[in-house]
């Protein structure tokens, strides 16, 4: 075995966004050995994106907001299948997270009795979203990144891992390469973290970076533990669609919590047309009274627009169908109308979304506060993940943790907007600690030399094969696998496209086995390409055979052939592990059934 | 789906033009002459992918989001440092090549990578946030929007450091141990002008961040992506606190007797 650089923590955790800080930081208060490995630089994880906002039942908008609406609202946008116990510990929890955010040193907006403001956002009941202008995450990973380099932490950037390592039943650490030299690297660890993400980059249309390739999921199943939920995959409703460079890029929830309306190439605002019953006693009856909701009239009720994601989607979708949409396929989205409705319109819309006027302006040569932006559902978040115990964010293998959007259960079929960035403090929060405690309880793990052999030989063999040995280009593949899953696993899902999918999966597989890389070990995006491929197909395996068993519409996940809602259905989650044959295999589990007290929450709020 | 369709043959009206991009590592390299076909809206890091997708799979480039919000892709276009993911084609002339080369402040890893672990080091450097005890008794505190707003212009900082690219005194002087950069003189503004933070970092300014250094050319504001008056918001009113604590002894007399009175 080659000499490789060797690592030993008490901690290990991989992927530096939100959660994965957040971790590293609680692991390192409890004084173990954090170590840290991050696909990119410090502080580019894809919190940066988030724009609208955090939740969190913080109540200084509207005293009648508490963590059990919080509770209730969550359960109610993931239609039943969340796992209540997260989604009652994410409630409670997350006012506490937000507030030790400002005592590290966060911005956030003021009331104007200097208390943090609340946004309206969809499926919240009262404005819960604490934000900063439209680049809240930027500020929250900011804000723990400053915090953690004086923790203690001991950070690799640009560090990918590509197996991780067992001790029996145990994880035992990590292996990985480093992008900058192409060296190896092994990490040995008394427990493991994964805080790696989505993995949009398997579509052609998403707000994702290049980084999210399902990495955790993937290392978690490879690993031998379960996933869950992965049919449910969330199209947010306005990603950018002009210029086509730009499509997909995000579109904050936040233009419409500030009043932003959608229209059809008629003119017509087209959501008041259909409204799912859940949902009908809290929404608008009128365009005024929508209006009146988003400037903060306690008596009006949310206009359509704030509807949850998977139902926004669906609607451009349709418009777009039968050909009521904008010239480059999507809807439009107007905030410049509120200009007749506020004092200093332009400069109103610029401070309160800079960002979106900044990314409008330079990407697509559009003044937002003049002419109505184009927009259509992009690939966004995955509510489906690493099985997780709900109290320590523990998998099923012993001393593998996994928080934030690779984990599952918060989210159930459909995610609000805003319980990510929640969601990622309260749980990342909750992996550092029980990582640390299961770390000092265990001791040091055994790194056995065959599995990191096995590893490296693995990482080798796509410079073994030469392109004139057809061996393939990495980047082909990743792109004809963006285009199937674009095509044929999309928010709306036939059974026939699915089972051709999972064909064509197989396929892309064989290519994949065979793919070819020139040139040397040093930052060779082909290579990097070649060895995210492997995880990438996982988790498109893993979404589209869950999607072809699910057979009812419910949240994100549509199909065509079974449009409605199906009881039995309504108390089954999907559970995927990795076959002793090596087959994925698929499962049916009920969900864990509510505490008594947690359902009379739900029966009061509705 | 119907959006991709459609989207797709929008775009009509492509062309060619040709790229010169920096291919090597710290022990040489030149430029390399390529080509891409250029769509309405794009930008010069989709140029790139292009290349690295249909005709150099190695070519080195760093990059995340493709929306101008991480801050990873900087390079230098047509010699002026820019992020390559907010550079339309279109902007650019289009009747000469594009040269795309590496950050020069930074040591070169290869092709347009180059290595800013100095910059995270430095970093560290800066004396961390304090806040005051909290303001209300349930520990959260009460700020005005306006105080909030006044450093929001830095926080919106995002680390892409093609400040400390141009900046003279680390490209041309290389004076990275002595100084910080303007950056870090951003972020210790940022610090300095919370308004929950109790820290004093005017010694640290002049002593340790070497922000006599800088001689306010303004280069680091005018190449910044997210338009930070780096210079005139943030240095001149450091600079302006620094000597007005170091130089200035009748005012040192004035805090030193009000301090006195408020203990008494």
């Amino acid at each position: 075995m080659a000499v490789h650089q060797v690592h030993e923590y008490d901690v290990l955790v991989i992927g530096a966004g939100g959660a994965g800080l957040r971790a590293a930081v609680e692991a390192a208060a409890a004084d173990v050995r954090v170590g840290v490995v991050c696909k990119s630089l410090l502080g580019k994880a894809h919190t940066v994106m988030a724009e609208g906002g955090v939740a969190a039942a913080l109540s200084n908008m509207d005293e009648r907001d508490n963590w059990q609406v919080h509770f209730a609202d969550t359960m109610r946008g993931g239609q039943y299948l969340n796992n209540s116990r997260m989604a009652e510990l994410h409630a409670q929890e997350a006012p506490a997270r937000v507030r030790e955010l400002e005592a590290w040193g966060a911005l956030f907006d003021r009331t104007p009795d200097g208390r943090i403001l609340q946004r309206n956002f969809g499926g919240h009941a009262y404005p819960r979203l604490a934000h900063v202008g439209d680049r809240t995450g930027l500020e929250m990973i900011r804000t723990l990144q400053d915090h953690g380099i004086h923790a203690g932490l001991d950070v690799h950037m640009e560090v990918t891992v590509t197996r991780l390592l067992k001790d029996g039943q145990r994880v035992a650490g990590a292996f990985a390469y480093d992008r900058e030299r192409g060296r190896f690297l092994v990490f040995q660890a008394g427990a493991v973290v994964l805080a790696t993400g989505g993995i949009g980059r398997s579509y052609r249309v998403t707000s994702n970076s290049w980084e999210y390739a399902g990495d955790g999921h993937s290392l978690a199943y490879q690993a031998g533990a379960e996933l869950m939920d992965m049919e449910f995959l969330q199209f947010h409703p306005t990603g950018m669609v002009w210029p086509p460079s730009v499509r997909g890029i995000l579109v904050t929830e936040g233009v419409r919590g500030e009043g932003g309306v959608l229209r059809n190439s008629e003119g017509r605002r087209f959501m008041f047309d259909d409204i799912p019953e859940a949902y009908r006693p809290q929404t608008a009856d009128s365009e005024e009274e929508g209006w009146r909701y988003t400037q903060g009239d306690k008596n009006a009720r949310r206009p359509p627009e704030l509807l949850t994601r998977d139902h926004v989607a669906r609607m451009i979708l349709r418009e777009v169908r039968e050909g009521r949409g904008s010239p480059h396929g999507g809807v439009f989205l107007d905030i410049a109308w509120i200009k007749g409705r506020v004092r200093d319109g332009a400069g109103h819309i610029r401070r309160k979304l800079p960002g979106m006027y900044h990314q409008f302006k330079e990407l697509a040569e559009l003044d937002i506060t003049e002419e109505s932006m184009e927009i259509g559902p992009t690939t966004h978040y995955a509510m489906g993940g690493v099985r997780v115990d709900a109290d320590t964010q523990m998998s099923s293998i012993p001393g593998l943790f996994a928080a934030g959007e690779c984990a599952a259960g918060l989210h159930g079929a459909n995610r609000l907007g805003g319980n990510s960035l929640s969601d990622l403090l309260v749980f990342g929060q909750r992996a550092g600690k029980c990582a640390a405690e299961f770390a000092c309880a265990q001791g040091e793990s055994y790194v056995p030399d065959d599995q990191v052999r096995q590893a490296e030989a693995d990482a080798l063999t796509p410079f073994k094969r030469k392109a004139s040995d057809s061996g393939e280009n990495a980047f082909q593949i990743q792109s004809d696998l963006q285009d199937l899953m674009q095509d044929k696993v999309g928010i709306i899902r036939s059974p026939d496209l699915l089972a051709e999918a999972i064909e064509e999966i197989v396929t892309l597989k064989r290519r994949a086995a065979a793919v070819a890389v020139t040139g040397n070990r040093e930052y060779n995006p082909g290579w990097h390409t070649a060895l995210d491929l492997e995880n990438l197909l996982t988790v498109s395996e893993a979404v589209t055979r869950a999607a072809l068993e699910r057979r009812e519409s419910r949240g994100a996940h549509t199909r065509d052939d079974y449009p409605g809602k199906d009881s039995d259905w309504g108390t089954v989650n999907l559970v995927i592990t990795k076959g002793e044959d090596g087959a994925m295999r698929l499962r049916r589990e009920r969900v864990p059934p509510l505490r008594g007290d947690l359902k009379a929450i739900i029966e009061e709020i509705g | 789906m119907a959006a991709t369709t459609i989207a797709a043959n929008a775009s009509q009206g492509s062309r060619r033009t040709s790229f010169e991009v920096w291919r090597g590592d710290a022990g040489g390299g030149a430029f390399r002459t390529y080509e891409a076909e250029i769509l309405e809206g794009m930008v010069v890091l989709d140029a790139l992918h292009q290349i690295q997708k249909e005709q150099a799979p190695d070519l080195a480039v760093r990059w995340n989001c493709k929306a101008g919000k991480c801050g990873s892709c900087s390079a230098e276009v047509n010699g002026r440092p820019r992020l390559t993911c907010m550079t339309r084609m279109s902007d650019l002339p289009d009747d000469q090549p594009v040269r795309v080369e590496p950050m020069r402040t930074f040591p070169l890893i290869r092709d347009l990578v180059t290595d800013v672990s100095w910059n995270f080091e430095v970093k560290k450097k800066v004396r961390p946030f304090r806040a005051r005890p909290p303001d209300a008794d349930d520990g959260t505190w009460r700020m005005d929007q306006r105080d909030v707003d006044r450093v929001m212009e830095f926080r919106k900082c995002i680390e892409c450091f093609l400040c400390q690219d141009v900046c003279h005194v680390l490209r041309e002087h290389h004076y990275h141990d002595s100084f910080v950069g303007p950056r870090f003189l951003i972020y210790a503004a940022a610090l300095e002008m919370h308004p929950l933070d109790t820290e004093d970092r005017r010694e640290d300014l002049r002593r340790d961040y070497g922000i006599g250094y800088c001689n306010i050319t303004k280069c680091c504001t005018d190449v910044c992506p997210e338009h930070i008056t780096i210079t005139d918001n943030g240095i001149i009113p450091l600079k302006e606190r620094v000597v007005d604590h170091a130089y200035d002894p009748l005012g040192k007399l004035v805090q030193i007797v009000l301090r006195r009175g408020k203990k008494e």
